[in-house]
């Protein structure tokens, strides 16, 4: 080491840091930036999601009605409901309408995901002509199912009666209350598949090909292979597009609105298309709020109950031990 | 237990080849290893075997019936993944008694397989396991496991040891070696790590882009390879290549160094003279003498047991290894003699081997 160098070393040792500013301090203290980092999304948070949600709660308990911010009226809106077999129908209909819709969607969603999971030509081709229905804006599709659903111009009839003669009258789809909600249940399912194929395609691409060709030697045959492999191995993902797909069912509005807008005599009201007549044409604010939030101990009970009773699996734990 | 014969048997997928005809004998009881770089068609050669894949041409029978529209499960054979394919849904237990409880055991029999298996394994303690809660090592001996269970007449091994950490493939090289000599069932083994084959095989069968190079016992391989792809396949550190011609009896390389023969003459035949060929020698078949070779050092590798050195003979680069510690400096020229006797010569157009 030469005599600058030497310098240079004792001149470095003699540096004494200089203790930094107060804003650097708090900066560096771990609460503070927390929070800070916090705060953006916590804001955005309150002021969109928890703001509406409140105030769609706090109407249920008051009066309002269109142009009167109304007052407290505590639970009479709901005691009305109780006695009103308009809203009891909505809640009929609303368990109808998601429980058999669910069962039909999952069992073709499940099935065009098995065919669309084999080697077939055209295979994007047709991915992507299964997705359509999810594509289409579902105002234009409900005006398409209107069409379809029309007592004068259904297709349906027109093939039935005129071409085939199979019938000897045009079908009143949307006339009689029946009638009306096996018609939307038909237009959801055709419009629910999609999203559950979709979704259940990529679920059983992530289940490895050798567990099929391993089962295959161990002597298992297709169906066995399916039940033993395939359905516990899918139950995760099934679980979670099974709950995704209640909710939206149960809370569907446009569909139903758009096709029947809740007649005929109220008998196809779903509690959403409900609480939106009651609120907005019938200038019913609180009621219809009061609608609305009775649906929401219905949604998270079957949250619950879809995700916990079929999501978690043992297997899926990392444990060490159990 | 059975033997397993394979005739001429090619693969096609579309319209590329795969498979080119490829013959081998395997007989009850034995451990075949079939070993070549990645591609060379070996793996689908024992997915044809299991019946994952189909034969385009050709027959595979095993214990004298050919079995080519045999269906998987009555081929009465065991494949262990290279992945482990364990059902990641069951226990161990569960794993290993799939087998059985498709083909409807009574409970009694499964129990009593599954306990035995767990034994030979040691896996008895971790039967209620899933296969997340277990390390690399104990995947792999679930899988061996889950074939073990099914008394199989011929086992499948497809790059058993190729997901696992250096340390670990040892060990379980020695365990499956030990497992074959304790159940003496026939093993069809795959591996490009020609380590694992040397070690565990007791018969190689080397593949090369859908065809067989050779078959035999490792240090048949080793001693006598048939062709030039062998002979850089088989042995680590891999061989030394010099190319040159035989020139009145000598081998003289491209850049003029004459390297010494075996002393029985090198086989060549007459009408060889000029012709270009292959001087192969292994980097252990060095010595160090005095009177050797000069070549000039670049690299000096320890190892402790031997060290390896880099160096040139003229322009071809070599590797020795040497028993003994050289403390050769790079730049240095140092004496190498290589050991006539060890030395390989090959036809360079054909690659095929002279034989002496």
């Amino acid at each position: 080491m030469d005599a600058t160098a030497q310098a240079a070393s004792v001149q470095r040792l003699s540096f004494v840091r200089q203790p930094d500013s107060w804003l650097v301090r708090l900066f560096d203290y771990k609460p503070f930036l927390v929070a800070i980092c916090m705060l953006p999304t916590a804001g955005l948070l309150l002021v969109f999601l928890t703001y509406p949600l409140g105030l769609g709660i706090w109407l249920a308990f008051t009066d309002a009605t269109i142009g009167n911010p109304g007052e407290f009226v505590g639970l009479d809106n709901f005691i009305s409901l109780w006695d009103d077999p308009v809203f009891w129908l909505s809640v009929f209909n609303t368990f109808v309408y998601t429980f058999v819709t669910t069962i039909i969607k999952f069992a073709l969603g499940l099935w065009l995901a098995l065919l669309l999971n084999h080697h077939i030509p055209f295979k994007a081709f047709i991915r992507a002509i299964v997705l359509l229905p999810f594509i289409v804006p579902t105002v234009l599709s409900a005006i398409a199912w209107w069409w379809i659903f029309s007592p004068q111009f259904s297709i349906v009839s027109y093939v039935l009666v005129d071409r085939l003669g199979w019938l000897d009258h045009y079908i009143n789809f949307l006339g009689t209350p029946w009638a009306a909600r096996w018609s939307l249940i038909v237009a959801n399912v055709w419009r629910g598949i999609p999203f559950i194929a979709i979704t259940l395609l990529a679920g059983l691409q992530t289940i490895p090909p050798s567990l099929y060709e391993a089962a295959l030697l161990d002597g298992a045959s297709g169906w066995q292979r399916f039940r033993r492999i395939t359905v516990p191995l899918l139950m995760p993902i099934l679980s979670v597009v099974l709950t995704l797909s209640v909710l939206f069912t149960f809370t569907d509005f446009q569909l139903v609105y758009a096709i029947t807008r809740g007649g005929p005599f109220n008998s196809t009201h779903l509690m959403a298309t409900l609480a939106f007549q009651r609120a907005i044409p019938g200038s019913q604010l609180g009621e219809g709020a009061a609608i609305a939030v009775a649906m929401i101990p219905f949604l998270v009970a079957a949250t619950l109950v879809t995700y916990f009773g079929l999501g978690r699996r043992k297997w899926q734990q990392g444990e060490a031990n159990d | 237990m059975a033997n397993v014969t394979i005739t001429n048997v090619r693969k096609a997928f579309g319209s590329t080849e795969v498979l080119h005809g490829v013959s081998v004998g395997i007989e009850d009881g034995e451990f075949v290893i079939l070993v070549g770089p990645s591609g060379c068609g070996k793996s689908t050669l024992l997915r044809m075997i299991a019946g994952l894949e189909n034969i385009s041409s050709g027959d595979i029978a095993i214990g004298g019936r050919v079995v080519n529209n045999v269906p998987p499960k009555e081929r009465d054979i065991a494949m262990v993944f290279q992945n482990y394919a364990l059902y990641p849904h069951m226990t161990v237990r569960d794993n290993m008694a799939f087998s059985l409880v498709m083909a409807k055991a009574p409970q009694a029999v499964i129990d009593e397989h599954v306990r035995r298996a767990a034994q030979i394994l040691g896996l008895s303690d971790l039967l209620h396991r899933y296969p997340r809660q277990l390390s690399g090592g104990q995947r792999q001996r679930v899988a061996m496991g889950r074939a073990i269970v099914r008394d199989p007449q011929v086992f499948l091994f497809d790059e058993p040891l190729s997901n696992l950490d250096a340390k670990l493939r040892v060990q379980m090289r020695a365990e499956i070696k030990e497992l074959h000599q304790r159940l003496n069932t026939t093993i069809m083994y795959v591996t490009h790590d020609q380590i694992e084959a040397m070690t565990m095989a007791d018969k190689i069968v080397v593949m090369n882009s859908g065809n067989v190079e050779q078959i035999g016992e490792p240090l048949e391989l080793y001693d006598r390879p048939a062709n030039l792809f062998v002979a850089g396949f088989i042995g680590s550190p891999a061989m030394n290549f010099l190319r040159g011609q035989l020139r009145d009896g000598a081998f003289v390389t491209n850049d003029g160094v004459a390297l010494p023969l075996p002393p029985t003459g090198h086989g060549a035949g007459n009408g060889t003279d000029g012709a270009p060929a292959v001087y192969g020698i292994r980097p252990e078949h060095f010595q160090l003498r005095p009177d050797g070779l000069p070549v000039t050092v670049h690299v000096v590798e320890p190892t402790g047991s031997e060290t390896q050195v880099i160096a040139n003979i003229g322009e071809t680069q070599i590797l020795c290894a040497f028993r003994e510690r050289v403390m050769a400096r790079p730049g240095e020229t140092i004496h190498v003699a290589p050991d006539t006797a060890l030395v390989h010569l090959f036809d360079a157009d054909s690659g095929r081997r002279y034989d002496s």
